[in-house]
């Protein structure tokens, strides 16, 4: 039955409905093969028994004809969502043991639908971070390792944040995964991996019970093996949700639709800035073979500016590190998680806060308090948010002139552990083409559209308008088809 | 602007991080060169634009004054560090 | 302490002069409502531990605000209440500390942009005259949970029940002058408040709590440097608070030191005010506006209908009470006082006679409360059965002095007034003939005496006068009496 998890999620739901398989079968592959990819370290939490109590719910709703859209597919989560009563940690210490007594809305709406929990993903800690390298559980390891024979014992980094979710579904140990993404998590880690990803429009998907890292940036989507089965998952998760003030009340539409209508007569933007210094000219290439992929399928290419893409990054490492100072506070030792002894209240909030967080949380709650602090708030958090006024703007200028715009997605391929790592601003740089939709809240889509020279996935992005999810799908469809990506990573299920 | 190592102990302290000398030290150096490439921002004339704080164009939604939630004393203190009679349970608070 | 207060003018006179107190007040009105701001878990008080949190007020990872519609509400009716700007676009920001009944580690509260604007607010001076002090805003923030200390040596105890719960902060101009005012000041806020129904006004239970910014200055100098004396919970600690730390500062200035700006606590054992250490380092907040919330964006015809819907306000009360029932602004401003007080008036005193309603209901009534520590709303006198008695004596049927006596009746048995009049006989004789018939008794056992007030005694018609209500046992009009008498006697 190995064969089972070559199937991406939209055949599968095919061989369930014409029961070809069942869900527990489908299930009992899927658990096989998270046992398989264990040197990945992409689950810290396993859930077999879950997910074969799960599955058999399923078989018996298949049984009566009662199958609902996500119906015995088994999918790994993100270990952000909170999930009643299964250890949720966020990548850190300090909640290591902590198990919610609720369930998030997004993985609820999948269970509602009735999708299969395999376990929770690895992450980078508090999503922090672009390599999965600051996770409290160990790093993530790509199944991808590339031509350079170095690769094999140095280890690729999968990206981040959403690294366990990417290496999971790239590897076949999940047939689909939820990620979030706050400044290009889920994205990036999709370009790395060689897998479909796609971040909603800033309130499409509750936020309720997921884990925050910084609340006007996050949001929850999809990774997939392709487009349709993001365009499948994406209409369970999204949706209006009453208990997160910002989430957005409008219908959500069936995406699959989207898939059919083809790009002729689209307007694609394509914008001047999206070159940075040092980008591989493989990176460029790949680009423009992707221009001529949609000019060929019929849309209209067309040049636009972004003047301010230069300064997303350090836009956003105000707005993210700001709110995360304050979303990190709750994070005391009182209610919940790791505590450290102290003599009095102040001592253990501060031994508990120290030990509990890594390097990187730590850096980014510092950042962020010193950026809200009394006389620096004007120069850093009021200037940060006025520049992200900028930037959505130049967005909302350039959707005058075209209907989506198309980048790359991260300036480079893959990178090896270890390396950036000494020096925070290169290691954010990863984020510079995808850090500008999440301050703009617009739905972004990155599709593995061909290999460097490294034989390492690379992947373009596609942006679309607010809640326009459907025309970057439609789009993404049609890049897919031309790029016609079937490469495999060298390890996998 | 610049950073000295005052700044970040008391920063530290206002976020509850311990930090021992070394990790002052090293932090101080971070925040420097991290402060540096922010001020890059310095360069955009944002005379004229407001700040966002928000990306969602629509307004607060208001719930109704119902209760519908809480009375489950168990669930709420199920993760606790500590416990004792109901309440939670912490290192004294001195003023 | 040498200072010494003049009543006069407010002044302190101290050894190098007088001295003026400036206070300014930041009152917390819990909200009533019945869940929380941004919770559906219930408000009651006295819940058992924990049993009033939801995972939002416990501030459980992933949990998110949904603001309350009615707190909303409460706070544009209180806004409107006391006069003042209400803001159809206010923010919710983030007041950012570390405390152990904080458990997200920030209050959601409004900073920059409050829901409500400059207002204000009339006190009723005991001279009968008002003084208008100034509102600056009021907002909406969140209650923190409670923390106790005295369980253990080593640990405190947390319960998040209050958790979350809505409280208005209504912040006063630095506009009151005596510890009266300040007294006098909160007072007034409660009655509107509890008029608004917008907050139950039970200092006991901690619906309201009072920061009070207390500084010192010559008359005409600039203000001086203040100290804010913390979550104040009695009308009588506000005054003995203001009182301490007013004397307290002018000392230090007066012995050559300078107030230091800073964060005080009041003893209520000790009357005393002290300081609270370690918190001026503390004190960076970084607000920022919640990113988990929205703007709040007012639509005006709602706050209009909100306007249009406000029950009658004290100071209307008050000025209605003046015009239709003829009363002193004093004795209107007392009865207004309490909602309940006033209502009972109102319903004692429709159509009789207002000044006679308002005093009995503040002489009697309010006596014999008192004396059992009852409140209006407990009286076994209900404001009907006032009332009938009041027609009684309107009417003539009793005089004031029997009414007295029937009136304690009433208040012990609860029975009607016409009831315990009738049944004691204590109905007074205003028939003519009958009293002329007593007189004339009266007139013909004190021959003497009548020759003596005829030779020019005036004194003497209190004994004649007495003579008859004696021999009619009390019972007789007095007014008729006087009236026959006087004929009788000229002759
Ligand atoms: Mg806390
Ligand atoms: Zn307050």
């Amino acid at each position: 039955m190995s064969s089972l998890i070559e199937l991406t999620l939209a055949q599968a739901l095919d061989g369930l409905k014409t029961k070809k398989f069942t869900a527990t079968e489908l299930t009992q592959a899927y658990i096989k093969a998270t046992e398989k990819c264990r040197s990945l370290n992409a689950y810290i939490v396993e859930t077999p028994e879950l997910a074969l109590k799960q599955a058999k719910e399923s078989d018996a709703r298949y049984a009566s004809g009662k199958a609902l859209p996500m119906d015995g597919l088994p999918l790994g989560i993100k270990d952000l969502f909170c999930t009643d009563n299964v250890q949720t940690t966020a990548g850190s210490n300090i909640l290591r043991g902590f198990k919610p007594q609720y369930e998030s809305t997004v993985t609820a709406q999948l269970f509602r639908d009735g999708a299969v929990m395999l376990g929770k993903l690895n992450l980078d800690e508090f999503a922090m971070g672009s390599a999965n390298i600051t996770s409290a559980y160990g790093n993530v390891i790509n199944p991808w390792s590339g031509s350079d024979p170095a690769n094999a014992v140095r280890k690729l980094v999968p990206g981040g944040s959403s690294g366990g979710s990417a290496a999971a579904v790239a590897a076949r140990c999940a047939i689909a995964a939820t990620g979030t993404d706050t400044g290009g998590s889920i994205r990036q880690p999709a370009a790395f991996t060689g897998i479909t990803g796609i971040k909603p429009t800033y309130g499409r998907c509750s936020r309720w019970g997921i884990v925050a890292y910084a609340s006007s940036l996050d949001q929850a989507g999809p990774m997939t093996r392709d487009v349709r089965d993001a365009a499948i998952m994406l209409k369970s998760m999204a949706g209006y949700d009453p208990k997160d003030s910002t989430s957005v009340n409008r219908p959500v539409p069936n995406y699959l639709d989207a898939l059919e209508g083809g790009i002729a007569g689209l307007r694609i933007g394509i914008p001047k800035e999206y070159r940075v210094d040092g980008m591989p000219a493989e990176v460029e290439t790949l680009w423009q073979q992707g221009i001529k992929m949609l000019q060929d399928a019929g849309a209209e290419i067309v040049d636009i500016s972004l003047p301010h893409t230069k300064y997303a990054l350090a836009t956003y490492y105000i707005v993210a590190t700001a709110e995360c100072s304050s979303n990190l506070a709750r994070y005391d030792g009182v209610r919940f998680g790791q505590r450290e002894a102290g003599k009095n209240l102040i001592e253990m909030y501060e031994t508990t806060r120290a030990k509990g967080f890594g390097a990187e949380v730590r850096r980014r709650i510092m950042l962020g308090t010193y950026v809200l602090s009394a006389g620096y708030y004007d120069a850093y958090y009021l200037k940060g948010q006025k520049v992200r006024n900028a930037i959505a703007r130049d967005f909302g200028q350039a959707f005058k002139q075209c209907d989506a715009i198309l980048t790359p997605t991260a300036p480079s391929d893959a990178f090896a552990i270890g390396e950036k790592q000494d020096d925070p601003i290169k290691m954010w740089l990863n984020d510079v083409f995808t850090v500008p939709v999440n301050l703009a809240g617009l739905p972004a889509m990155s599709l593995p559209v061909g290999l460097s020279a490294n034989k390492l996935p690379l992947g373009l992005q596609i942006i679309g308008r607010p809640f326009d999810e459907s025309t970057v799908l439609g789009i993404g469809a049609a890049l897919e088809a031309a790029a016609g990506f079937k490469a495999l990573p060298p390890f996998h299920a | 602007m610049s950073i000295d190592k005052n700044t970040v102990a008391r920063i530290a302290n206002l976020a509850r991080i311990r930090l021992t000398e070394d990790e002052q030290n090293a932090m101080t150096r971070e925040f420097q060169a991290i402060l540096g490439w922010i001020d890059q921002l310095q360069e955009v004339n944002t005379d004229d634009i407001p700040p966002l704080t928000s990306v969602v164009e629509v307004t607060l939604p208001l719930r109704d004054d119902k209760v519908a939630d809480g009375g489950y004393p168990e669930d709420v203190l199920a993760n606790a560090p500590k416990q004792a009679a109901g309440f939670f349970v912490v290192p004294k608070v001195i003023e | 302490m040498t200072a010494n207060k003049n009543l006069q003018d407010n002044l302190i006179r101290g050894e190098t002069g007088d001295w003026e107190i400036v206070i300014g007040m930041e009152v917390h009105a819990q909200v009533l409502s019945e869940s929380k701001l941004f919770s559906s878990a219930a408000t009651a008080f006295g819940a058992e531990p924990n049993a009033q949190v939801s995972f939002v007020d416990a501030a459980m990872p992933g949990m998110l605000p949904v603001i309350n519609k009615k707190c909303v509400e409460q706070a544009v009716r209180t806004g409107l209440g006391i006069n003042a700007k209400i803001n159809l676009h206010s923010v919710f920001d983030r007041k950012n500390y570390f405390y152990a009944d904080l458990p997200s580690g920030y209050q959601i509260s409004q900073f920059k942009d409050p829901i409500v604007g400059k207002g204000q607010i009339e006190l009723d001076m005991p001279d009968g005259s008002t003084r208008t002090i100034g509102i600056t805003r009021l907002h909406l923030e969140q209650d923190a949970g409670k923390s106790m200390h005295d369980q253990s040596p080593t640990e405190s105890y947390i319960d998040l029940n209050r958790s979350g719960v809505a409280l208005m902060e209504i912040v006063s101009e630095p506009d009151l002058r005596s510890s009266e005012e300040a007294g006098l000041y909160l007072k007034k806020l409660r009655t509107i408040l509890r008029y608004l129904g917008t907050c139950d006004g039970n200092m006991d239970e901690g619906s309201m709590r009072a920061d009070v910014n207390v500084s010192v200055r010559k008359p005409g100098d600039p203000l001086g440097t203040r100290c804010e004396i913390k979550n104040v919970n009695s009308m009588r600690f506000v005054v003995q608070a203001v009182e301490y730390e007013a004397r307290r500062q002018i000392e230090i200035i007066e012995g050559g030191g300078v107030i230091k700006q800073e964060t005080r606590l009041f003893d209520n054992a000790k009357g005393e005010t002290r300081s609270m250490r370690s918190k001026e380092e503390a004190h960076d907040y970084r607000y920022f506006p919640d990113p988990d919330l929205l703007p709040l964006i007012l639509d005006e015809a709602w706050v209009n209908h909100i306007k249009a819907t406000l029950p009658e306000l004290p100071d209307d009360r008050k000025n209605r009470y003046i015009k239709d029932f003829g009363l002193t602004s004093y004795d209107a401003g007392v009865l207004v006082a309490e909602k309940d007080t006033a209502v009972y008036f109102e319903n004692a005193a429709k159509g009789r006679e207002g000044k006679l309603a308002a005093n009995w209901v503040m002489g009697e009534l309010f006596g014999a409360l008192n004396k059992e520590n009852k409140t209006i709303s407990e009286s076994p006198v209900s404001a009907d059965a006032l009332g009938g008695l009041l027609d009684l004596i309107m009417n003539g049927t009793i005089s004031g002095r029997t009414a007295k006596e029937v009136f304690e009746e009433m208040y012990a048995s609860g029975k009607p007034a016409a009831k315990i009049v009738e049944e004691k006989g204590l109905q007074q004789v205003s028939d003519v003939g009958e009293l002329e018939k007593a007189i004339d008794d009266v007139i013909a056992q004190n021959p003497d005496k009548v020759a003596e007030y005829r030779g020019g005694k005036d004194k003497l018609f209190g004994f004649f006068v007495g003579q008859v209500m004696k021999n009619t046992g009390g019972k007789a009009n007095p007014g008729v009496v006087n009236d026959l008498l006087k004929k009788k006697l000229a002759g």
